[in-house]
């Protein structure tokens, strides 16, 4: 095979990978906002199941690396600003940062890792076990059933958790603002809200909004098409995860010049 | 037998190609109310693909399948639902859902599919676990089962909504040849206590000759024959003879023939 049919045969299958996440997509809103009308609900059991895994669980890892994050800002930050002699505007920094870029993404590739890739195993190993087809043979959909709960509970939970991450990130720039630079606690604390307005804050959840659906669907959809056994399953982890990292990326990119360019 | 009766499921002129080899190739098949049909051939002869195509999960290149006079392969989604809520599917490896109960797993089609309250779903639970001898382990997580106790508990969710017609993949797979015949009993008892309609597909010979009323040869992609367990076992076809005896010598070769080996080996 000739390299510019190699390049056409990736190019195609891309193409169609593309259009089938599209048709999920869809397939999940029409489940989501349509279907609930014709009298076909979401169980709330599940929903409720999905948001404890994806949300709940994840606070301890989001504390941890939204901390550590805020207190290496906090250092890096103080490290340029000494220079201009402008040490205390270090907390106005991380607030505004964690806000508008780092907790957002940074929460997204965490959650990514330790939801998009569970996702994808579980539906992976539901599909090479016959489970998937069962659903479908008892006429229960495995969008409705499965992709709509995942959606709903990342959707809503992301942005929860980063609203967490960009608070704790604050924290861990006060610990090492107050303690290590000696800035004046009462200080730090009203330089850090003093420059934060309400945009920063929602673009940022606006984004992570975004970012859920991305690690929803696409883990949804290498799970579902998984093939050949426990080969496929582990290829399918890795590449919910991969591709999640990249969409999300992706997606920052645009969203941040969208906001920067239409001044919002 | 003189009186006609009622054909369940159609199959004509089935053909499906996959990456361009013909694994079915003009099948046709008529299957009877309160009949147990077996559909049986080698490893690879389209059988499961056949099923596949019965129960609506894939669609055929040519010919078309009906079930219960209704045209399957040309059917929209809210249409092919409704066929399904009519059958159960027992598949090879039972299917249970990992992350729910035993006695979730036969509940979760009658919580989705009727009104009935919850504690009528349980009583119902409970006598379809009794009906497959597995009382008392409804409390149990699937992977807490034995083979033979999933594949059971699988059949229990497959009758949960009390079915027309019950189809089996590979029942005995992997089972012990004591758990293959209570297998085998149950599918006898739920055809003739119910009067279910039973399309069994396998390859294992001994149930076959216990539970089939009519049996379906397969043999790559083409229908050999269709008859009664006597006139399959009195085939004058040598393929048929050499499946129900398992015998290497035969039409049905395995090995590729020794000419021309050696310039293989030495390529």
């Amino acid at each position: 095979m000739s390299i510019f049919q190699s390049i056409g045969r990736m190019t195609l299958n891309a193409g169609a990978a593309i259009w089938d996440v599209f048709e999920l997509f869809f397939n999940t809103l029409y489940w989501l906002f349509f279907a609930p009308f014709r009298g076909k609900f979401i169980g709330r059991r599940y929903i409720f199941a999905q948001m404890v895994f994806a949300g709940v669980q994840s606070l301890l890892i989001v504390f941890f690396v939204a901390l550590f994050i805020g207190m290496v800002l906090a250092m890096q930050g103080a490290y340029q600003l000494n220079q201009l002699g402008a040490v205390k505007f270090v907390a106005a920094l991380i607030s505004v940062s964690m806000c508008r870029e780092i907790g957002p993404i940074l929460i997204a590739l965490v959650v990514a890792g330790r939801v998009g890739s569970a996702i994808a195993a579980e539906l992976g190993t539901m599909k090479v076990t016959e489970q998937i087809e069962a659903l479908e043979t008892m006429a229960l959909n495995p969008i409705r059933f499965l992709v709509v709960p995942r959606f709903l509970a990342l959707i809503v939970m992301l942005p929860a958790l980063t609203i967490m991450g960009d608070l704790i990130g604050m924290i861990g720039g006060y610990i090492v603002g107050v303690y290590n630079l000696k800035i004046n606690p009462g200080l730090y604390i009203k330089t850090n809200f003093e420059f934060l307005v309400m945009k920063d804050v929602m673009t940022g959840l606006l984004k992570s909004v975004v970012f859920g659906m991305i690690i929803a669907l696409i883990g949804c959809y290498e799970g579902l098409n998984t093939k050949g056994g426990a080969e496929g399953v582990g290829r399918s982890t890795t590449m919910s995860v991969v591709i999640s990292f990249i969409l999300i990326i992706l997606a920052d990119a645009v969203l941040t010049g969208i906001f920067y360019f239409s001044n919002v | 037998m003189t009186e006609k009766r009622e054909t369940v499921i159609k199959v004509e002129n089935l053909e499906k190609n996959f990456d361009g080899r013909k694994v079915l190739d003009g099948i046709n098949l008529e299957v009877y109310k309160s009949e147990t049909l077996v559909i049986v051939g080698g490893s690879g002869c389209g059988k499961s693909t056949l099923l596949r195509h019965i129960i609506g999960q894939l669609k055929p290149d040519k010919g078309r399948v009906s079930l219960f006079g209704q045209d399957i392969t040309r059917a929209n989604e809210d249409k092919m639902d409704c066929v399904r809520k009519r059958f159960g599917m027992l598949f090879q490896s039972a299917a249970l859902f990992d992350s729910l109960t035993v006695e979730e797993n036969i509940a979760l089609p009658m919580k989705e599919h009727t009104k009935l309250d919850d504690h009528i779903i349980k009583i119902m639970v409970k006598m379809k676990l009794n009906q497959v001898g597995l009382r008392g382990f409804g409390h149990l997580m699937p992977s807490q089962l034995s083979g033979g106790m999933k594949k059971r508990v699988g059949l229990a969710r497959a009758i949960a909504l009390d079915p027309e017609i019950i189809f089996y993949d590979e029942p005995s797979a992997g089972l012990d040849p004591v758990v293959t015949a209570v297998v085998d009993k149950l599918i006898l008892d739920l055809g003739s206590a119910l009067s279910i309609t039973s399309v069994v597909v396998t390859h294992d010979m001994n149930s076959v000759f216990r539970i089939a009323d009519r049996i379906v040869m397969l043999y790559k992609g083409k229908v050999l024959q269709i008859g009664t367990k006597e006139e399959i076992k009195n085939s004058k076809n040598e393929y048929i003879q050499q499946f129900i005896n398992g015998t290497i010598e035969g039409p049905m070769q395995f090995f590729a023939p020794d000419e021309g080996y050696l310039e293989e080996l030495t390529k």
